[in-house]
């Protein structure tokens, strides 16, 4: 007989009941899983080829889709070992001292990666250094070996100048490397730290020695790439986001349809059309859209009244986007807050209890709607100026993804009508300007409230959508014996039975839940 | 002024709002649907015979379309043999074969003039150029002809020289080709290795530095690896991206509906109510069904909808739920009979009637939105392999129209009954299927086109079709 179902009640996913006997596994760890067992992205290149850029980028695009990664970025640890930066004869592949802690930064930092694969529930680890010689990438595959991980490398080459002159200025010269130093200084140095690297680069060869492999080349900041034995899932949509993304400057801006009726009687969802001061809104929206003196800006909608007659007055080509419709509130459309405290008193409490996974019955939760959007977001990194007119909880997801916040922080994030985000990139992440378009509107954000039981009933699973600010990179990595003046060699090995590092930090950051003692194994989520 | 300008009315098939101007109807500014290109597009394949390039064009067509971009395939050899009635020999493509060489530049030139044809006075966006394309000078002429005419051109070459996989695709398709209809298969593979063997002598495979301002994918060996250059706008995104994601490996895929629902009883949509009793016999019966296939790494897939993990918890083997496998939202008309929807809403069910793939229902979703929202499940279907897909009708449909390319027009009317699997297996260049009726019996949901499907015809008419319930 199978097992009686019921609907758990904050995000409204059947499962077994939890007073039958599970008579066999219900659910396996060895499902289609996004990436199971964990993964280490291991970047590969000389310094300026955007690896770091590409790590965080792609580790930001990973923990929104609910895919816990976190970066371990080789430098910060030799920046904690070696207080000083002095000059480039530090990277001399002859500096023996020099080549020995080196070493050890990069062991210290897998010790960190396994750690993080294996205790704190981590999926992906971005290995971010320049994995330039075979020796250190031989390290790595047997390091994944012994521990059951997967490893793709991504190796980033470029022998454009222009292109690294670019990466120079923009996020090596500010560096902490380089805070004393003027520009120039700076830039002749590290020019010649490149150098030191060059000598001894060995690049993935996909004809004879690395063919086996799983990787990626991504040439000439992506006009070209080489794609070798893609594993599973996770690899196929990695290559297929890193084959989307540039690096051109460009604009993107977010904002909501004008104020519309149902704003004004404080309704939920439904398809009104704008009010007054919405339609003034858009008359406004035009004008500023104007003044912004854009080359090819596209313009996308929902399929919604309000968005679409907010792009009406554009004067443009704008395309609708159904992926883009505001949150389904189920049976509580167009419903007011009060109504709906009134009739559905537990599912208002619910939705405060836990906002980011609430369903609403016979609706959708902020879950859903990252799904619902990811597409989107694929399609934005293609796309160069945007503009996005959207919905209040829309706009947070995308919001949540631009600016790396997490589940938690998601359905709370600031998106006030006729307020245009403008979000600029910038070095490693994005630049964020609130532009007020002096057009009155009602106030539709509800805070947190104060006093909320956080109930146990939500379910996390491994794989779930479920938006993870990304972690930040270890402050004060720890190194074994390096204050010791005789430097001993670290095998991955030997590492093993030292003590563990701890990273607590990263967890606060992270919406980790766990699932209460009496749930039972839940069944898996696909993407 | 802008006042006029935002005035809007909603378009009464697909529930998509646009402006109300009468005098500017055709200047709509608004696109429904996402730009993927804004030029047509030739997707140009290169390499020697028996590389799979017909396969790859055939299923990349059929995906395509699926995705609603209309996509058609011209294969070069299918107009030679059109001009050359009967095939004789390899010596045929000998390179010094004066004669035949004219010819089969004739071919390709009237390939070409059909293309853009197509393109022009059909509303094709996407042509597959299958041939093998293996000399510059071919593809020069070629892309001189894209340039001329505005398309852009996106190569795809496909390098193989395993000679097991070339034999098991020489067996595949080309021994039952028309070519070989008179040989015997010793004969047949001997001729089409010379043949290979001719193609060879003047082959150029696209260069890394004099085609780097070319588009192209370079497929290594049926996909252990990809060189991918010079990706120019979403729909080649895409391509590449379903091109890393197919694989030739065989496997089986099977289609099934939920057993039969509480709701299915009473002949009422959507909804999500509980399995009837014959709907819990049924997940029985599907259950002894999958143990007696003893399929290798067999993995489950269900919605989030009670009645398919319910029918899934049946079978006692761990199942993985998405929510893209709902069932169409059947928006304001959820949980009616189809004599409920003609009582309060004649006209809309009338309208469905008309196009019932492009019919959204009010506040609900259209087969066209469930073709979107089912996409990435495809994707994902093509990576894996076994799979056991227990989900709905109108799901059902929109997944085996992909398998089976069947148009948007049979779509809404594929025959999925319950408590039936549907056996898909990929064989040459398309999918086996086989129907298996689990024996339990069941309601018929399936409603079939009225001949009337004017918004004023009676309620019989409409009702007509209507299957029986309680």
């Amino acid at each position: 007989m199978p097992r009686e179902l019921t609907q758990n009640r904050i995000q409204k996913i059947w499962i077994p009941s939890k007073d039958d006997k599970p008579s066999m596994p219900r659910t396996s760890h060895g499902g289609p899983h996004l990436a199971n067992p964990p993964t280490v992205i291991v970047m590969v290149g000389l310094p300026a080829r955007g690896k770091t850029y590409m790590s965080r980028k792609l580790t930001r695009y990973l923990n929104w889709i609910g895919i816990p990664t976190k970066v371990f970025n080789v430098g910060e640890y030799r920046r904690e070992a070696v207080k000083h930066y002095s000059s480039y004869d530090f990277f001399k592949s002859d500096n023996e001292d020099a080549v020995k802690i080196r070493q050890q930064c990069a062991l210290a930092a897998l010790r960190d990666v396994k750690n993080y694969l294996t205790e704190e529930e981590g999926q992906v680890a971005v290995f971010d250094a320049t994995n330039t010689t075979r020796e250190r990438r031989d390290i790595i595959l047997e390091f994944g070996a012994e521990n059951g991980f997967k490893i793709f490398f991504i190796e980033s080459v470029c022998e454009d100048p222009n292109v690294i002159a670019c990466n120079i200025l923009e996020v090596k010269v500010s560096c902490p490397d380089y805070q004393d130093c003027n520009k120039t200084d700076a830039v002749e140095d590290f020019k010649k730290r490149i150098e030191c690297y060059r000598v001894n680069y060995q690049p993935l060869d996909p004809d004879q020695y690395d063919r086996n492999l799983s990787f990626i080349k991504v040439i000439d900041v992506g006009r070209r790439f080489l794609v070798n034995r893609i594993q599973d899932h996770i690899q196929s949509r990695i290559v297929y986001y890193l084959m989307n993304i540039h690096v051109q400057p460009r604009t993107i801006y977010l904002c909501r349809h004008g104020e519309s009726q149902h704003n004004l009687q404080g309704r939920l969802g439904g398809d009104s059309g704008l009010s007054t001061r919405g339609r003034k809104f858009a008359g406004a929206l035009a004008k500023f859209v104007e003044e912004q003196n854009l080359k090819d800006l596209k313009v996308w909608t929902s399929q919604l009244r309000r968005s679409i007659q907010t792009a009406e007055a554009l004067n443009a080509p704008y395309e609708q986007w159904k992926a883009l419709n505001e949150i389904d509130a189920g049976v509580c459309e167009e419903m007011t807050y009060e109504e709906v405290r009134e009739r559905f008193p537990e599912e208002f409490a619910l939705r405060d209890q836990d906002k980011y996974y609430y369903r609403y019955p016979s609706g959708e939760s902020y879950q859903d709607l990252v799904q619902r959007v990811e597409p989107l977001i694929m399609e934005l990194e293609r796309q160069e100026n945007v503009l996005v007119i959207c919905h209040q909880a829309v706009m947070r997801c995308l919001l949540a993804y631009f600016l790396d916040k997490s589940a938690d922080e998601m359905p709370y994030l600031k998106c006030p009508l006729h307020t245009v985000l403008k979000l600029t990139p910038v070095a490693y992440g994005c630049k964020v300007e609130s532009i007020s378009l002096n057009v009155e509107a009602v106030n539709t954000h509800r805070d947190r409230p104060e006093e909320v039981k956080r109930g146990p009933s939500t379910l996390i699973r491994r794989n779930s959508v479920t938006p993870l600010t990304s972690p930040e990179p270890n402050k004060k990595p720890r190194i074994e014996g390096l204050d010791d003046p005789i430097m001993r060699e670290v095998t991955p090995a030997q590492l093993t039975l030292c003590s563990t590092s701890h990273t607590t930090l990263a967890l606060s950051t992270q919406n980790l839940k766990k699932c209460s003692m009496e749930c039972h194994e839940p069944p898996q989520l696909c993407l | 002024m802008y006042h006029s300008q935002m005035e809007l009315t909603q378009n009464p098939l697909e529930k998509i709002w646009v402006p109300w101007m009468s005098s500017r109807l055709r200047q709509r500014r608004g696109s429904s649907v996402p730009q993927f290109t804004n030029s047509p597009t030739m997707i140009v394949m290169v390499g020697l015979p028996a590389r799979g390039k017909t396969y790859i064009s055939k299923k990349l067509t059929r995906y395509l379309n699926w995705i609603g971009v209309p996509t058609k395939v011209f294969n070069v050899g299918q107009y030679r043999r059109d001009a050359v009635r009967t095939y004789k020999s390899y010596e045929f493509f000998c390179p010094d074969n004066e004669e035949a060489m004219k010819i089969r530049k004739a071919c390709a030139l009237a390939a070409l003039k059909d293309v853009c044809c197509y393109f022009t006075q059909d509303h094709g966006q996407v042509a597959v150029f299958d041939a093998t394309n293996t000399t510059r000078e071919r593809r020069e002429v070629i892309l001189t002809f894209a340039k001329e005419n505005g398309y852009k051109v996106f190569f795809v070459e496909s390098l193989c020289d395993d000679p097991e996989i070339i034999g098991e695709n020489i067996k595949q398709v080309k021994l039952s080709s028309p070519d070989y209809v008179n040989c015997d298969k010793e004969e047949a593979a001997t001729d089409f290795l010379k043949r290979i063997d001719c193609y060879k002598l003047t082959y150029v495979p696209l260069d890394d530095d004099k085609d780097r301002n070319l588009s192209y994918i370079k497929i290594f060996n049926v996909g252990s690896r990809y060189l991918v250059n010079q990706v120019q706008d979403h729909i080649q995104s895409r391509i590449v991206y379903y091109l890393m994601n197919i694989h030739v490996t065989p496997r089986t895929i099977y289609l099934c509906r939920h057993g039969e629902s509480e709701l299915n009883l009473l002949g009422r949509i959507g909804g999500d109510s509980g399995l009837s009793s014959q709907g819990m016999k049924f997940a029985a019966a599907l259950g002894t069904y999958i143990r007696g296939q003893y399929i290798l790494d067999l993995k489950i897939w269900t919605s989030h909808m009670r009645r398919t993990i319910q029918t899934a918890e049946a079978i006692g083997v761990p199942y993985e739920q998405w929510k893209a496998l709902n069932e169409i939202d059947a928006g304001v008309c959820e949980e009616m009979t189809y004599e409920e929807i003609q009582d309060h809403f004649p006209e809309e069910f009338a309208l469905r009637d008309q196009d019932k793939y492009r019919y959204r229902y009010p506040k609900g979703e259209s087969y066209e939105d469930l073709v979107q929202r089912l996409e990435p499940v495809i994707m994902e279907l093509e990576r894996q392999e076994n799979v056991l897909v227990i989900c709905h009708q109108a799901v059902m449909r929109c997944l085996l129209a992909y398998f089976l390319d069947k148009s948007a027009d049979e779509l809404p009317y594929l025959k999925c009954p319950l408590h039936t699997v549907m056996k898909l297996t990929p064989v040459a260049y398309g999918c086996e299927v086989e129907s298996i009726f689990l024996n339990v019996e069941a309601v018929n949901t399936h409603r079939d086109r009225p001949m009337n499907v004017d918004v004023d015809r009676d309620p019989e008419d409409a009702l007509l079709t209507v299957p029986e319930h309680n």
